[in-house]
């Protein structure tokens, strides 16, 4: 039996602001509890909401970032549901009539290929606090102070077929709100979450198969391991004669595995209506106008461009363009250097993107500055350096060791290019290796890598190795 | 429209009300009384009128966003029946109870 996946992604990306959505209290990241819930997060009786301008802003921002219609009017509405960390007994949403509304992001897929996921709609809200179950004498402890955060929620259409294909869609929705700077994007502090939608039905099928919702999945890496683990255990349920139940799973990293929540009791009972406390939202298009004249370049036309630009393949200038400040250390090397894009891509995409990972440090913390790193690439391509010497000269840089041609200098890596030093060389390999002469002169042309190998041992690396090649050739045919 | 007992139950559980069988009754018959009232809308023809989001028509004032509150925990939890660690802590709420 073929099985097709249906996925649909719901994604919270917290909004970049100073203050709530709907109150004057602090929204800054790890301050101690409670110190920063107002009277109106707190839901004090008599407290009026009032909506704070750059939410709306940053909600036309995305709006405007993935082609989609911007409501001229919005309405707030309200989501009821009891629980602690919601002391108002509800949560400020937008129901019937969201600030965004349907648009598209053209995705790339591992193959290379583009595939273009269609976004229902993004509407702003307020996040609840935080419910702390460790035990307070049987009691649960309440931290409100990410109570009123300003949160948008987009919805995509179930356009997914693939756990990898979610993922790439995360990632470019990931990428698109840091570009816009909307949002931080930090997953493991929650301000960017998702949850994912799962079914399955056979190949062929037009109608959808039943979905559980999947919650708790905080990287990239556990929204693909909870898709494909939630679809297995749907089309196993479904081959065995059992049937899926609509239900909300929790994603459980350590185990790898998702289990359903304990069902609220009639949970989707949410009984919206328009919040009586806030009047329609109102977007002209002036205010459209000057934020759309103000939006960067962004995730799709930067990859577009530097495919054009710089000649790069469809992998790394997307790779190269997953944060606009990756895109800018590229760009400003490979102008300082004057050297090709190519060079420029290969070390930031492999010695300078390793160096980053192993010591988990963000492309704007990195420890080789652009003027360094161009410099490098210009003595590559003067052949003052061979590339492999250009490794240990990289090392030295990021251990913080100077500049480049102070690095050179000191460590004596300087390529060897006089040609008769390097004669003198290859003349006393061949006469030490008088066996492997003759095998190569007999034919055994594999060994030329051998007397390449050994004359770069003997010179630490820094014969120019086109010089070198020649001369062996020319000798050893002698 | 009227409100069945049943409806009147289901409304008091997801608000967290408890409810006597006799308030049941009494909420029944004045909820109901409400929604008739209301319902006396219905028969206004409302062909072709754009539906009203609010009662008065302006759009949402919107503030600047600059943080204004200051921190005031001393002064709320001083009326929070029961605090801790700068938390407020409540009855554990177990899902699906």
């Amino acid at each position: 039996m073929e099985w097709e996946t249906v996925i649909g992604l719901e994604i919270h990306a917290q909004l970049l602001t100073k203050s709530k959505i709907f109150s004057g209290a602090s929204t800054a990241f790890g301050a101690e509890p409670n110190t920063q819930a107002c009277a109106v997060d707190l839901g004090f009786p008599g407290i009026l909401p009032v909506l704070n301008k750059e939410v709306v802003h940053m909600a036309i921002k995305f709006g405007l970032g993935v082609g989609a219609e911007i409501a001229a009017k919005s309405v707030f509405a309200r989501k009821n549901y009891f629980y602690p960390d919601l002391p108002k007994g509800y949560q400020i949403s937008q129901y019937e009539l969201p600030i965004v509304g349907k648009g598209h992001l053209d995705v790339q897929l591992e193959d290379g290929t583009m595939k273009r996921i269609n976004i229902t709609r993004a509407h702003l809200e307020e996040d609840a606090g935080k419910s702390l179950h460790e035990d307070f004498h049987g009691l649960s402890g309440i931290d409100l102070n990410r109570a009123g955060t300003p949160l948008l929620e987009i919805v995509s259409e179930p356009d997914m077929r693939s756990a990898k294909e979610a993922v790439a869609y995360l990632k470019s929705i990931h990428s698109l709100v840091r570009y816009l700077e909307i949002c931080d994007g930090n997953m493991q502090e929650g301000s960017f979450r998702c949850d994912a939608n799962v079914s399955v039905r056979r190949k062929g099928d037009s109608k959808y198969g039943t979905r559980t919702e999947l919650k708790n999945i905080n990287s990239f890496r556990y929204v693909e391991k909870a898709i494909n683990y939630e679809i297995e255990r749907q089309i196993a349920l479904i081959e065995s004669g059992g049937k899926v139940t609509q239900e909300t799973r929790l994603f459980d990293p350590a185990k790898n595995e998702t289990r359903p929540m304990r069902s609220k009791e009639e949970a989707n009972d949410y009984r919206y209506f328009p919040d009586p406390d806030l009047l329609p939202v109102a977007v002209t298009e002036e205010m459209i106008k000057t934020i759309r004249d103000e939006l960067p370049e962004l995730p799709h036309q930067k990859r577009q461009r530097f495919m054009e630009q710089y000649g790069l393949s469809a992998y790394d200038a997307d790779v190269l363009v997953s944060s606009r400040a990756l895109a800018a250390y590229f760009e400003t090397v490979v102008e300082e250097s004057g050297a090709s894009a190519k060079l420029a891509t290969n070390w930031i995409m492999g010695d300078l993107s390793a160096a980053l990972n192993k010591e988990n440090l963000e492309i704007t913390e990195s420890p080789v500055t652009t003027a360094q790193l161009a410099k490098l690439l210009q003595r590559i391509e003067d052949d003052t350096i061979s590339g492999k010497i250009a490794k240990t000269v990289f090392e030295a840089l990021w251990n913080k060791e100077g500049d480049v041609d102070h690095i050179i200098e000191k460590h004596g890596l300087k390529q060897v290019t006089d040609s008769s030093a390097i004669e003198k060389l290859v003349e006393k390999i061949i006469a030490d290796n008088p066996e492997q002469v003759t095998d190569y002169r007999s034919g055994k042309d594999k060994l030329f890598g051998y007397f390449v190998g050994q004359a770069m041992k003997a010179s630490g690396g820094k014969i120019n190795p086109q010089q070198l090649n020649e001369l062996l050739k020319k000798k050893l045919s002698a | 429209m009227s409100l069945t007992a049943a409806d009147v139950k289901k409304i008091a559980h997801l608000a967290r009300l408890n409810m006597s069988d006799t308030d049941v009754e009494v909420y029944s018959k004045q909820l109901s009384s409400i929604l008739e009232f209301v319902e006396q809308m219905n028969k206004a023809d409302t062909t072709g009128i754009e539906p009203l989001a609010h009662s008065i028509e302006i759009a949402a004032p919107m503030r600047d966003d600059q943080v204004s509150e200051t921190n005031q925990r001393a002064a709320f939890q001083a009326i929070a029946p029961q605090v801790e660690a700068g938390l407020y802590l409540v009855p554990k709420v177990i899902e699906g109870e």
